[in-house]
């Protein structure tokens, strides 16, 4: 039993077989084949259940997701401002409270839940999304991660893989990477910022199999601000076959380069840790090169991607969570 | 106001400065839902706001926020599940949160903001500009200013009352002039609460409301296919919302008093014999109606309009007025650069107003008090010698004065 298992009391998903069956995000959306992000807002609801009010920020999970008329959501949705991540959450949670403590409306647990993508949450709304774990309010925050501003025409982003080419960060004749950003390190900021917020995580929504069906449960079961983080594959974004889509996540988390745990209240909890497997963790090569967006590095490129990432799990005082290597010795 | 109060209706007197009528007028509309966000001078709203709820007299959720873009979403979202929303601001915080309102009206969300109005920066400047709630004017929000402390109290309860009418469900900005009325007393009576509660029903978001008892997807893509309807609906929304604001003056002086006359729209002082008259909005009216006093000791036939509504904009009602004068001459505390004759905001909606008469009064222009420099009477007094010239002189429609500047 894991420590978030003894800590925590939810409703756990113990196998595929006690997935619920009903669907609360169901036909009507127009998302690529094999968008991931699509699997991550079926399988968050499917969690949550009926008894919930979402917000989506816009995104490719607004714009090819729910056009008016053919709504995928059964659950009551509501569209938001790219960087209103956090504050529609907020809002939605502050005025269901005001409106049950004034019975207005009948007392009962309604989970808030706001998604927003990589662009939104990571860059533009990461102050909306600070304001929100510093409150009292039970609402869970979801950043839909595929690297890139999908919907816009696959831009670069703050959470872009570094050397990734995307419509910002394209290959030249002279410069041959365009992307220089590490890739932002979000889930990790927010719970070092933000003791009030007691349940971060990050994770694949189709590797390991449960596991983000039951981190959402986690976190609306904790109580207070919540926050998680998806790595999602976008096979148009990052130019595989869609058929690939699942195998993509799972190379991502087992290379380290997409780090899985859990912050509960302040303890970190590996929800898949490669350096314990028999294989320990494979090479990012595995899971560069099977995207057409890295095919322009060279060896050097990988090989500098490797060290960043290498560091990331030797060096690191909290491994692929905090970048702290100890105090600085200063001479007297 | 020397009239006769109905029983009940006030339940003691107070010193109250524009933004603490305000905060009076939001506990008594039992507000569910506050986003704060400081910036001068709005911001004594909040002040007074947060001591109310932490002496226990108003019960509501009171959210301070990190910025003004997430100010203006967490009450808009508290409008989308039913609470009765408030929040506010001033200059360019308001202009930092621009997105926001914008959706806010096209969500149709009845919330009520006050703004303070502040100059833009560049350079920083804490006085008075209009720029900064008139840049909404296009946006499908109702928008007036208010003149004395009192208004500002009333207009809250106005306000909600006419936003939250289902035939109008647009958002409300209650502008006020910073530090000319934000931070002056003035006496104020307060409502009882049993009159208010006469006067303004609980905020009712029927069927658009977001609960998992109702669940509707609200403001999904629609692109070519559907835009144009919506944005007719919203057309068609501010339309009747005149009807519904005239309406809801009669109801208030029913409740509380003969407080307002018809138009409503707009007050009138000294105007029935005057043959040039001066049109602005806010505390401008202070200088404008001494000058009027002063002029008229000396025989000068001329009176004042102060316009309140700005949206929707009283077409019919102020042509009607001021198709009687020979001249008009329109006060913009704001400006407009490179705009026709290089008139302010105020200027254009004006002329355009009194377009379609045959006989139209001669229109100049004033642009004055920018960035919260005083206009004082001796300014107003000059206002309108030029409206006279203007009257006499049968001038050019469009004529620009800045009044106040080191030229």
């Amino acid at each position: 039993m894991s420590t978030a298992e003894k800590v925590l009391v939810y409703d756990r998903i113990k196998g595929v077989k006690q997935i619920p069956l009903e669907e609360f995000y169901t036909s009507g959306h127009r998302t690529c084949q094999g968008c991931e992000s699509a699997t991550v807002m079926r399988q968050f609801i499917k969690a949550a259940g009926p008894r919930t009010v979402v917000a989506g920020s816009t995104g490719c999970m607004y714009v090819a997701n729910t056009s008016y008329m053919t709504t995928p959501w059964i659950v009551p949705w509501m569209h938001t401002q790219l960087g209103a991540g956090g504050s529609s959450a907020v809002g939605m949670a502050a005025g269901l409270r005001a409106l049950m403590r004034k019975n207005r409306i009948p007392q009962e647990k309604i989970n808030v839940i706001s998604f927003c993508g990589d662009l939104g949450g990571g860059d533009m709304g990461l102050s909306g999304i600070s304001g929100a774990l510093q409150t009292d309010y039970d609402l869970l925050i979801i950043m839909y991660d595929n690297e890139s501003a999908a919907n816009t025409d696959i831009q670069a982003t703050g959470l872009t893989t570094w050397g990734a080419q995307t419509t910002f960060s394209p290959v030249g004749r002279v410069r041959r990477i365009m992307h220089r950003r590490w890739k932002k390190n979000v889930a990790a900021m927010l719970a070092v910022g933000h003791p009030n917020c007691r349940y971060v995580a990050t994770a694949c929504a189709t590797f390991p199999p449960l596991d983000f069906l039951n981190k959402v449960r986690k976190a609306l079961s904790v109580g207070g601000p919540t926050f998680i983080h998806t790595y999602d594959p976008c096979p148009k974004g990052w130019d595989f076959h869609p058929r690939y889509s699942h195998e993509l996540g799972e190379l991502g988390v087992r290379s380290g380069l997409l780090p899985l745990y859990e912050i509960i209240d302040g303890q970190v909890v590996y929800t898949y840790d490669a350096r314990k497997t028999a294989k320990g963790r494979i090479p990012v090569r595995e899971y560069l090169s099977r995207q057409g967006r890295f095919a322009h590095l060279t060896e050097e490129d990988i090989a500098y991607i490797q060290r960043m990432v290498d560091e990331m799990w030797d060096e690191w005082e909290v491994p692929g969570v905090a970048p702290f290597r100890g105090n600085l010795k200063v001479p007297a | 106001m020397a009239v006769a109060q109905p029983v009940g209706v006030y339940e003691r007197e107070d010193l109250l400065t524009g933004c603490q009528a305000v905060a009076e007028g939001i506990r008594l509309a039992n507000v569910d839902v506050i986003a704060a966000y400081p910036i001068r001078p709005y911001t004594e709203v909040m002040d007074a706001i947060s001591k109310i709820i932490a002496d226990g007299k108003l019960d509501a959720e009171y959210i301070v926020a990190d910025s003004e873009h997430s100010q203006f979403e967490i009450v808009k979202h508290a409008a989308s599940v039913g609470a009765r929303a408030f929040a506010g601001s001033s200059g360019t915080g308001w202009m930092y949160g621009f997105e926001a309102l914008v959706v806010t009206a096209t969500d149709r969300l009845p919330v009520l903001f006050l703004v303070g109005n502040r100059a833009l920066d560049d350079p920083g400047a804490f006085g008075v500009e209009h720029n900064d709630a008139l840049a909404i004017r296009d946006m499908g929000w109702l928008l007036c200013w208010v003149a004395t402390a009192q208004e500002a109290l009333e207009h809250v309860l106005l306000g909600y009352r006419i936003a939250e009418d289902k035939r109008v469900m647009m958002p409300m900005a209650l502008a006020m002039d910073g530090a000319f009325l934000t931070h002056s007393q003035h006496i104020v009576r307060i409502p009882s609460q049993e009159a208010v509660n006469r006067f303004l029903p609980p905020f009712d978001l029927a069927e658009r409301r977001l609960h998992p008892d109702n669940p509707v997807s609200i403001a999904p893509q629609v692109n070519e296919d559907w835009v144009m309807e919506i944005r007719r609906q919203n057309w068609e929304a501010a339309r009747r919302a005149r009807g519904v604001i005239t309406a809801a003056y009669e109801e208030f002086n029913q409740v509380f008093g003969p407080r307002y006359k018809p138009p409503y729209y707009f007050e009138e002082f000294q105007t029935e014999d005057a043959e040039v008259v001066l049109v602005g909005m806010g505390t401008v009216a202070m200088p404008a109606r001494t000058a009027v006093r002063r002029l008229r000791e000396q025989g000068h036939r001329v009176g004042y309009v102060n316009l309140r509504w700005f949206r929707p904009f009283p077409t019919l009602e102020l042509r009607d007025c001021l198709r009687r004068f020979r001249a008009v001459g329109v006060i913009d505390r704001d400006f407009a650069h490179g705009a026709p004759d290089d008139g302010g905001v105020l200027l254009h909606e004006v002329r355009s107003c009194l377009y379609p008469l045959r006989e139209r009064p001669a229109v100049v222009n004033f642009i004055t008090g920018l960035g919260g420099r005083d206009v004082s009477i001796q300014d107003a007094i000059r206002m309108y010698e030029i409206t006279q010239e203007a009257a006499r002189k049968d001038r050019l429609d469009g004529f620009v004065t800045w009044v106040g500047v080191r030229e």
